[in-house]
């Protein structure tokens, strides 16, 4: 049984009573709008009348003007206590009003019961005379009320309300800075103005959003998920979700974004660095796994483009994130050249049920079951390969590799990591030969390949080979072949599209490997 | 008055304190290069000038493993043991 808690409340007569006193107590929280209430209002006022001088009354109404209609509607003279700010009927964990208890003089608790039955009502009097000595029934035709009403429930678990009333209890997991934003001020100006924003309105974090958002994870809101560059920002996983608010996530998409904050912030992804270049680089994100369908992500019809609520705003909250608790800013620790649009968000889904291959994940190393966020370094794409004609995978995996031939530069090989994005005509035409995964990337290989000198400086152009290391290699060296990609691997292929149009698309990587940054995936847990 | 939770990390930055200006360059200056192309021309032209004008002064190289990264904490420690002043050569 639920302990009573101390507590002090205005009552409708300028009073302040509280709890406990020195007396036995009668405690019963009603609201008007519900009809068992209503019944047992008379009841009560019949207890008070008879036991006001042995026993304190607390009845605690959970609505202001609830309460003067009741007092109204029933003559009464019982002081109604107000709790229109719901804190007591939180803290004492209310489903269901009416909820009556009976304390001893010492506060302990001796009943609680919810609804009215009516023997049960018709025993406490009874129960009232174990904790007053010698005291008797009131005169009640109990007759006159129904055997049994079920009660309604608390305003407090109202879920407008909960959230709201969680955020503020004493034990509230948020630990966050409250900023109180003047009556004066609109709040979505203040929120530019604070330079929170990614130049677009945000939803503003209160404090039960964000209680809502942190339904989303069983974790900890205090756990540290991972330490962000460039101001080494403790990233918890309140600070996550205080930014998927303002990015205008749904709580079944934080553990997402945690997963791809855990991934940003590793060695190998090197998040400083993709943040920092002059280069312009950005984070795309795919999500592969069961978690696609649970929370509607967009995999086929523009799946890399906007409209979808999962897709925008997880990649929206990982900037949010990565800007804020990072301090990853244009002009401070940012520095990109141009930028480019994925700075504001990147996120798909694949459509793994429309690949005849492995998905992503399971290529890097996933069970199928599992749900996966990839992060990959990306300077620039979908740019698209346009291929209306192939008929045969030859020719179209051929297709893909001449059109990634420029990648950052014609003449920059082994520089990157590049996704592919396959659709599924194209795919289609890829398994009328029954083309692999492998096939597809051997064949980028082979048809991006050029002798090494063709990569030297030159008139044309300055990028490349400098023309005096170029000649101090040997014949055969300055002759061999040499790919567009350092390996098969830097190549990642998903499938995702509609299922009408033959164009795919390759996003163009950052710098790759260990000077750079390493794609890094990670499951998405509860 | 509505209330808003603060989404970024609350730290206060540190006042970094300025080195006394003693007005002359003695002792030991290293040279970090970043390893961004072309950072070390500009260093080799740096030193060569530098050396002319003070004899006197050791001159020291230093590169970072890549420019993506922040220099590990292993060489900003020798750095600063080492150096009384650091030249740091950034991009292209």
């Amino acid at each position: 049984m639920t302990d009573a808690i101390p507590f002090s409340l205005s009552d409708n007569q300028g009073g302040d009573q509280s709890f406990p006193g020195s007396r036995p107590a009668l405690i019963c929280f009603v609201k008007e709008d519900c009809p068992t209430c209503n019944t047992v209002m008379p009841v009560l006022q019949q207890f008070y009348d008879h036991y006001h001088d042995q026993l304190d009354f607390l009845v605690v109404g959970q609505d202001q003007k609830g309460n003067e209609l009741l007092i109204k509607n029933h003559s009464l003279t019982v002081p109604i206590l107000d709790d229109s700010a719901l804190k007591v009927s939180f803290a004492y964990e209310l489903d269901i009003v009416p909820t009556l208890m009976l304390t001893n003089a010492a506060g302990d608790t001796q009943l609680r019961r919810e609804g009215f039955v009516r023997k049960d009502w018709q025993q406490l009097p009874n129960e009232i005379s174990e904790v007053i000595e010698g005291s008797t029934p009131p005169d009640l035709d109990w007759t006159a009320l129904p055997e049994w009403r079920p009660g309604c429930g608390s305003l407090s678990v109202d879920p407008l309300i909960a959230d709201r009333l969680r955020a503020e209890a004493e034990n509230s997991p948020l630990r966050a800075r409250r900023i109180e934003i003047a009556t004066q001020d609109d709040e979505f100006e203040f929120m530019f103005d604070q330079g929170f924003s990614d130049g677009l309105p945000l939803v503003p974090p209160t404090p039960e959003r964000v209680m809502r958002m942190l339904s989303g994870t069983e974790r900890d809101p205090q756990e540290i998920i991972a330490t962000m560059p460039p101001n080494m920002g403790e990233a918890t996983v309140e600070k996550v979700a205080i930014n998927c608010v303002m990015a205008g996530c749904k709580p079944d998409y934080l553990r997402v974004v945690i997963a791809a904050v855990e991934a940003a912030c590793t060695d190998e992804f090197n998040i400083h660095g993709v943040m920092a270049t002059t280069m312009g680089a950005s984070p795309v994100m795919v999500v592969n796994g069961p978690i696609r369908h649970e929370i509607d992500m967009n995999m086929r019809l523009g799946a890399l483009g906007q409209g979808n609520r999962a897709n925008a705003t997880i990649g929206r909250a990982f900037r949010l994130s990565v800007r804020n608790i990072g301090g990853a800013q244009p002009g401070g620790t940012e520095r990109s050249t141009l930028g480019n649009p994925m700075k504001f968000t990147m996120c798909f889904a694949e459509w793994e049920e429309r690949n005849p291959w492995t998905p992503l994940h399971v290529d890097r190393g996933f069970d199928a079951g599992d749900s996966v966020v990839s992060l990959f370094a990306m300077t620039s794409g979908p740019a698209l390969i346009v291929d209306q004609t192939s008929r045969t995978a030859d020719q179209l995996a051929g297709s893909f590799g001449l059109s990634m031939e420029a990648m950052q530069h014609r003449k920059a090989h082994n520089a990157t990591d590049s996704i592919l994005v396959v659709c599924p005509e194209h795919v289609d035409t890829l398994m009328r030969d029954n083309y692999t995964k492998k096939q597809i990337k051997s064949r980028i290989q082979e048809v991006t390949s050029v002798p090494f000198k063709d990569l030297v400086q030159d008139e044309i152009s300055g990028v490349g080979i400098p023309r005096e290391r170029l000649d101090q290699l040997p014949e055969e060296a300055q002759n061999r072949l040499v790919p567009k990609f350092a390996s098969e691997d830097n190549i990642h292929i998903v499938v995702a599209g509609s299922d009408a149009g033959k164009f795919s698309g390759a996003f163009h990587g950052w710098a790759g490997g260990s000077i750079g940054s390493i794609p890094v995936s990670r499951k998405i847990e509860g | 008055m509505a209330v808003i939770l603060d989404p970024t990390d609350e730290r206060v930055p540190l006042e970094r304190q300025l080195a006394p200006r003693t007005g002359e360059i003695t002792g030991n200056v290293a040279l970090l290069d970043i390893s961004k192309p072309r950072g070390n021309v500009l260093i080799d032209q740096l030193e060569s000038r530098l050396k002319e004008r003070l004899p006197k002064v050791t001159f020291t190289r230093y590169a970072k493993p890549t420019f993506t990264k922040p220099a590990p904490a292993d060489l900003r420690k020798e750095i600063r043991q080492n150096n009384g002043f650091v030249i740091e050569a950034l991009a292209d």
